[in-house]
């Protein structure tokens, strides 16, 4: 499987007026190509800051004090600012979250789609105009034709989305960058725009990173799953791994405050607690505060990655060999219980990715 | 659209109506009478020029016949300036005013305008800084300190521009246009800062960056647009001031001009004047701010289209 980008012990701080925030501590994942990569965490755990430094996209007062982000040969941390303005909108582009306020309110929907062909190709304006108008038409806009002179308010909100998409697409990248694009949308829509953002992938192959704190949505359409928590990535595996055979605690809790059909408590489980500041983050598993499986290791050092399966790993103290056994909660056990038998049956797709450099090791 | 505007057309002439008699009946209020050497008239002498002018009628009637004047295009009689007929006196004087004053606000508007969004783009660095307070000077400093200011530098010492006098056409209105623009510069150039820095930080602007624009093609093709439009609306009122002429200004570069008239003749109790000016006044004002209705549809379509439902 070949990796179209690939980062690397990413550490982005924020200088805030009460000191230095360590947004991003020690990021490392990477893309395959055609997949979709789930990122997962709640508000704050620095999926969008990620993202953005793909994009070199970062507020003014982010810096970034070590790591790489490698696309195709290049490290994108240290291109200049035109360098990079020639990648983005070209190679990587991006959905917004918001649809509402992501398009310019005083310029035709047509112009605005065929913007990023004008800047980056050397089309004319009639040839671009004519583009946009195919990609709206494959991105569900109807009557396509006829709207290219309307303006973003003469559309409903998943037309907006559509649009934004249609943009992000209109010069068929090589990665796409989804930055929450179905959280401001109602379910109904949200299921549209799942579907056709698989669709789109198929059509014009391109790799596809998705950010998201909304579980549901990952098992619909990712294909990997990375789970942040407090800037780390703390699990990742393939979605069948994540969901099913899931190994930090953290993961575990996101889970269970997820309602299932065969929930049946009344009340939803929410994990307690807060996320840590990271002006000060913690030494050991920043989640050990909020973590009922905590042991005292865990206050003192940063957990490595341990291994479960070649795509699998998960960042703690749990997996160590002298670890006491624990008893995931029931629910997770559950879920592990069926992950067994549907290996057993074979209806698991036992991921094929390799193991690769990029991959951490068990033991540091 | 049409609809829309003869719809507005028709508030503008009831608007005109009730400032004509408000400012008619307020002017009669005022204490004093038109006469100089009121102190040495007669009770004759003064009733013989009451009964001239019109003033010996109940107030209710100089109403009604000053109206039906308007209707005719009559604005009356001034009872200071040589007994000139108002409309001829303000014709005569508007021309050097509202030529200063258009140009004022042409010049003050497009720096403010270029200073404000620059200002946006650097914020928090110097230059912010700078605009800042070039803009609070401008803002805070009268306008006739600023003319006094260039006369002295630029005409007295230097000799670039002539001191006064309204006789070199072009060259004789810089340094009043400069004077005049600096307060619309200062005003224009803080709201414009603030739409910017506003409009700079919403998600279309990231997705404009998004797409490979550079920092400046954002602006140009995205955050200018936008950040004009709450700035159109605080561009008409000024520039309606500021033609209706400065005073202070014109007297200093001795123009002809209708500011020191206007003032004039409310010290006076000039009534027709008064009247002739303030309808003036207030008709550019709505004039102003109908065309700036109408400039505010074209460069927001959302306005375009709510005001073609409100008319339909």
């Amino acid at each position: 499987m070949e990796k179209i980008l690939e980062v690397k012990d990413l550490q982005i701080d924020f200088d805030t007026f009460a000191g230095s925030v360590k947004a991003i501590r020690n990021v490392d994942f990477h893309l395959n190509k055609g997949e979709t990569l789930a990122i997962v965490g709640e508000s704050g755990s620095g999926k969008s800051v990620t993202v953005r430094s793909i994009m070199g996209l970062l507020a003014n007062n982010a810096q970034v004090t070590s790591g790489s982000i490698d696309f195709k040969g290049r490290d994108i941390l240290k291109l200049s600012n035109r360098e990079i303005e020639k990648i983005r909108g070209n190679d990587i582009s991006m959905i917004f979250q918001d649809p509402m306020t992501s398009l310019d309110p005083t310029m035709p929907i047509g112009k605005q789609v065929a913007e990023p062909l004008l800047i980056h190709g050397s089309m004319s304006k009639k040839k671009a105009m004519a583009r946009a108008e195919e990609v709206l038409e494959l991105v569900g806009i109807t009557n396509a034709k006829n709207r290219m002179k309307d303006y973003p308010h003469q559309f409903s909100g998943g037309q907006r989305q559509r649009i934004v998409i249609a943009i992000a697409i209109v010069n068929y990248p090589e990665i796409l960058i989804a930055d929450e694009p179905t959280t401001a949308l109602d379910v109904t829509i949200q299921a549209q725009i799942i579907d056709l953002m698989k669709e789109l992938q198929n059509k014009i192959e391109t790799s596809i990173i998705f950010i998201t704190h909304d579980l549901g949505v990952v098992a619909g359409i990712a294909d990997r799953v990375a789970v942040m928590y407090a800037g780390k990535i703390i699990e990742y595996g393939s979605v069948d791994e994540i969901f099913y055979n899931p190994q930090h605690p953290y993961t575990w809790g996101l889970l269970n405050s997820m309602p299932t059909l065969d929930t049946d408590s009344d009340r939803l489980y929410a994990i307690p607690g807060t996320p840590p500041n990271l002006l000060n983050p913690p030494k050991g598993d920043a989640f050990a505060p909020r973590n009922p499986y905590a042991m005292a290791i865990d206050y003192e050092a940063m957990p490595p990655f341990f291994k479960i399966s070649d795509t699998h790993y998960a960042a703690t103290w749990l997996l160590h060999p002298d670890a006491p056994k624990t008893e995931p909660p029931v629910a997770i056990k559950k879920r592990q219980a069926e992950f067994q038998r549907l290996v057993a049956e074979g209806k698991i797709n036992q991921p094929e990715y390799e193991e690769e450099g990029g991959v951490k090791d068990d033991a540091e | 659209m049409r609809k829309y505007i003869f719809k507005r057309i028709m508030y503008m002439i009831l608007t005109l109506f009730i400032i004509a008699t408000a400012t008619f009946f307020l002017m009669k209020l005022m204490p004093g009478s038109p006469y100089a050497n009121q102190a040495k008239m007669t009770a004759d002498q003064r009733a013989i020029m009451d009964a001239q002018y019109g003033l010996n009628k109940p107030v209710y009637q100089q109403y009604f016949i000053y109206l039906i004047g308007i209707l005719h295009g009559d604005f009356g009689t001034s009872f200071q300036f040589n007994n000139q007929p108002v409309s001829f006196l303000i014709s005569s004087r508007i021309g050097p005013s509202m030529q200063i004053g258009a140009q004022a606000i042409i010049l003050g508007t497009v720096l403010g305008i270029l200073l404000g969004a620059i200002a946006a783009i650097r914020k928090n660095t110097w230059v912010d800084t700078l605009a800042t307070f070039f803009a609070i000077l401008g803002r805070s400093i009268p306008n006739f300190v600023f003319a006094v200011l260039l006369q002295f530098y630029l005409a007295f010492k230097l000799k670039i521009f002539p001191i006064a006098l309204w006789d070199e056409g072009f060259r004789s209105s810089i340094l009043p246009t400069i004077a005049l623009s600096m307060a619309p510069l200062a005003t224009t150039a803080r709201f414009m800062r603030t739409e910017m820095v506003d409009v700079l930080n919403s998600d279309y602007i990231e997705l404009a960056r998004a797409k490979g624009n550079t920092p400046w093609q954002t602006v140009a093709k995205h955050a200018l647009r936008n950040s004009l439009i709450p700035v159109i609306t605080i561009i008409g009122p000024m520039a309606v001031d500021l033609m209706v002429g400065s005073m202070v200004v014109e007297n200093i570069f001795s123009i002809p001009g209708i500011g020191d008239q206007f003032v004039k003749s409310i010290t006076t109790n000039d009534y027709p004047t008064i009247m002739g000016l303030t309808l003036l006044y207030s008709f550019m004002l709505v004039v102003v701010i109908l065309i700036v209705d109408i400039l505010y549809g074209f460069i927001d379509p959302r306005i375009r289209l709510s005001g073609n439902e409100g008319s339909n």
